[in-house]
């Protein structure tokens, strides 16, 4: 799973927005997303699309990663695109996971976001689509 | 091999001499008071014995709808209350009196919880006593798996402490406290794990409580635990057993109980959702029977059945009925009620049984030796513990050594899925419901109210009755919290992974 050696690492904020507490599924994708070579930043839980907009800023991050699954996707990640562009941020890819239905997520990536995984998906897809979505924004 | 008596100490094959039916209770609750209330009156014309109120997570948190922190939250996965008014609503048509069991996730907020329910039953003229309250009021677990902790820990506990202590003095028949395993295995922990955590996060409430001068034998027969019934059908089982033999030697060597009664764990088990799938989501009505029975043959006295669709979203009206239809078939049809503990004296249960006893006790030695569970909560060892085997349960499962049908194994395409939906007015209706509370109370009253819970809180006394006080005028959840709040500080995330 090592990334190009040739390559400096991707900076990613794993973040858990809102008031949702099950962090679960976000610990396992971070880790999976550092043993992969990536450098990892985890929010903790309870975080302000403001704090996970400042906290990437800050850590020179190229990718958020955001875990929701308590129904508040819609509203946050609107939040989190609108943020992005009033911080000239938009080169940050988002992506995210959780308990978020087949229509919600259609329309979460024609608004902006990259990707929505869903249970299922392995950590290794989510690691393949990081490694080239963050390629492609760079280009 | 000599064998145990059912209803006999230490209960390894059950608290009582023979089988009988548990409460069946079914966990809901979603949008407004109203919507709710509405549910679960169609709930107990179906012959429900005992059910829960599902909160959302502005009112577990200590935050009014109206709270910018709120947005997109508001009726969500529970129904939201603000205020005394929305307790009046949630309950209206509903006799108390004839529920055994109303069973509630406040955790951080159990003090807010008991406090409604007790000014409640005064405006409707009852004893409290005389109906079943079940407050999970369980703070420790927040902080290392469920997640909705305000203040730090220390804080947490005492309040948590202060609800026992009251409701053990004044209201017996409450459950002040459900010893919940069930998150920690949800996220992510063995089921050694699980009860180990568990017994040393009870064991800092019954300290604290002792030393307040709370008799263990006032305190013990009141509680429960909440534990996950997962899908490893034997270890499950014995897992039951083990937790009741642990408990009562426990209570009776540790805590020198003399009443039976204490020593008799009284469980609530609640089926595994982390065991559902999204993919071929009807093959999780399989499951769930599978874990219920590992649950009725392991002798739990409440139980819980998941919606097949909970990967998926809050359940829907028919996936619920299904999950009460799958309880009531296993202890009506199958016969699985004529004898207490069946499986006892089957070599691999018991093996099973007393393995898992013998890795408890090692885990509870262990967890004493660093420090006791508040000590484990604050510096991260039950956190990390339980994302270590987690990470290790995802792994296990993306290499294929353990086989989940639909996810690696026997895939196929889904059919597509009908979502329950959440109405989008919910949260607005909600907002105005409790713009118009504020308008019509006292608001002096209010102030005055708040106050004197601030000076109570500050003294490190018992703030119950503080708290039933500013309830009664129509204090909000987020005014009570923000004063605690000043009192208590926040609570600060942990960033480990």
């Amino acid at each position: 799973m090592a990334q190009n050696p040739q390559l400096a690492p991707i900076r990613v904020v794993v973040a858990k927005p809102g008031l949702d507490g099950h962090d679960r599924g976000a610990k396992v994708v971070a880790r999976a997303l550092r043993d992969s070579g990536c450098e990892v930043i985890y929010t903790g839980l309870h975080q302000s699309p403001e704090q996970i907009i400042a906290t990437a800023i800050q850590e020179d991050a190229q990718a958020i990663g955001l875990s929701i699954l308590s129904g508040a996707h819609m509203s946050i990640f609107e939040r989190i695109l609108t943020l992005l562009k009033e911080n000239n941020a938009q080169n940050i890819v988002i992506f995210g996971g959780g308990i978020i239905p087949e229509a919600d997520r259609q329309a979460l990536k024609d608004k902006g976001v990259g990707e929505i995984f869903t249970p299922g998906a392995t950590t290794q897809e989510i690691i393949t689509w990081l490694q080239n979505a963050v390629g492609a924004n760079s280009k | 091999m000599v064998l145990e008596n059912p209803g006999e100490y230490p209960y390894t094959r059950g608290i009582n001499p023979s089988a009988g039916v548990w409460t069946m209770g079914q966990y809901g609750g979603f949008g407004t008071p109203t919507e709710t209330n509405a549910r679960f009156r169609m709930l107990l014309d179906q012959g429900l014995t005992g059910f829960s109120v599902a909160l959302d997570l502005p009112t577990q948190l200590g935050l009014d709808s109206d709270d910018p922190l709120s947005l997109g939250e508001v009726g969500r996965v529970g129904v939201a209350i603000d205020s005394l008014a929305d307790i009046e609503i949630l309950m209206e048509g509903i006799p108390l009196e004839k529920i055994s069991q109303v069973r509630t996730t406040a955790n951080s907020i159990g003090y807010i919880w008991a406090a409604m329910f007790i000014a409640l039953a005064e405006r409707r003229g009852i004893d409290p006593n005389k109906f079943g309250m079940f407050i999970q009021n369980d703070v420790l677990k927040e902080y290392v798996a469920r997640g909705t902790q305000i203040f730090p820990a220390e804080a947490g506990l005492k309040l948590s402490v202060d609800v026992i202590e009251y409701l053990t003095a004044n209201i017996p028949n409450w459950v002040p406290l459900a010893m919940s395993g069930y998150h920690i295995r949800e996220a992510g922990s063995t089921a050694v794990q699980e009860i180990a955590f568990t017994f040393a996060n009870a064991r800092e409430y019954l300290d604290r409580a002792l030393l307040r001068g709370v008799s263990v034998d006032a305190v013990a027969p009141t509680l429960f635990t909440f534990l996950s019934s997962n899908i490893d059908f034997l270890p499950e089982v014995a897992k039951f057993r083990a937790a009741r033999r642990v408990w009562a030697k426990l209570m009776r060597e540790k805590y020198q109980t003399k009443n039976p009664a204490s020593e008799k764990l009284r469980i609530f088990a609640f089926t595994a959702g982390s065991s559902l799938t999204a993919q071929q989501s009807m093959n999780n009505v399989v499951r769930t029977s599978i874990e219920m029975m590992a649950a009725a043959l392991g002798g739990i006295q409440t139980m819980h059945v998941s919606a097949f669709d909970e990967a998926l979203g809050v359940p829907t009206e028919e996936a619920a009925t299904l999950a009460l239809r799958t309880q009531q078939v296993v202890a009506f049809e199958t016969g699985i009620l004529n004898t207490a503990d069946p499986l006892a004296g089957s070599y691999e249960l018991e093996r099973l049984t007393d393995s898992l006893e013998s890795d408890i006790w090692k885990l509870l030695e262990s967890i004493e030796k660093r420090g006791g569970a508040l000590e484990c909560v604050n510096n991260g060892y039950f956190v990390n513990e339980i994302s270590e085997n987690a990470y290790q349960l995802t792994a296990a499962i993306e290499s294929g050594i353990k086989k989940v049908v639909g996810v690696n194994v026997f895939q196929s395409d889904s059919a597509p899925f009908k979502q329950f939906e959440i109405n989008p007015a919910s949260e607005s209706d909600q907002v105005k419901a409790l713009k118009q509370v504020k308008e019509k109370r006292d608001n002096k009253a209010v102030q005055e109210s708040l106050i004197n819970l601030f000076n109570v809180a500050t003294s490190g006394e018992n703030i119950i009755e503080a708290t039933v006080r500013a309830v009664k005028n129509y204090a909000t959840v987020g005014e009570i919290v923000g004063e605690l709040r000043k009192v208590y500080g926040k609570w600060q995330p942990t960033k480990i992974f």
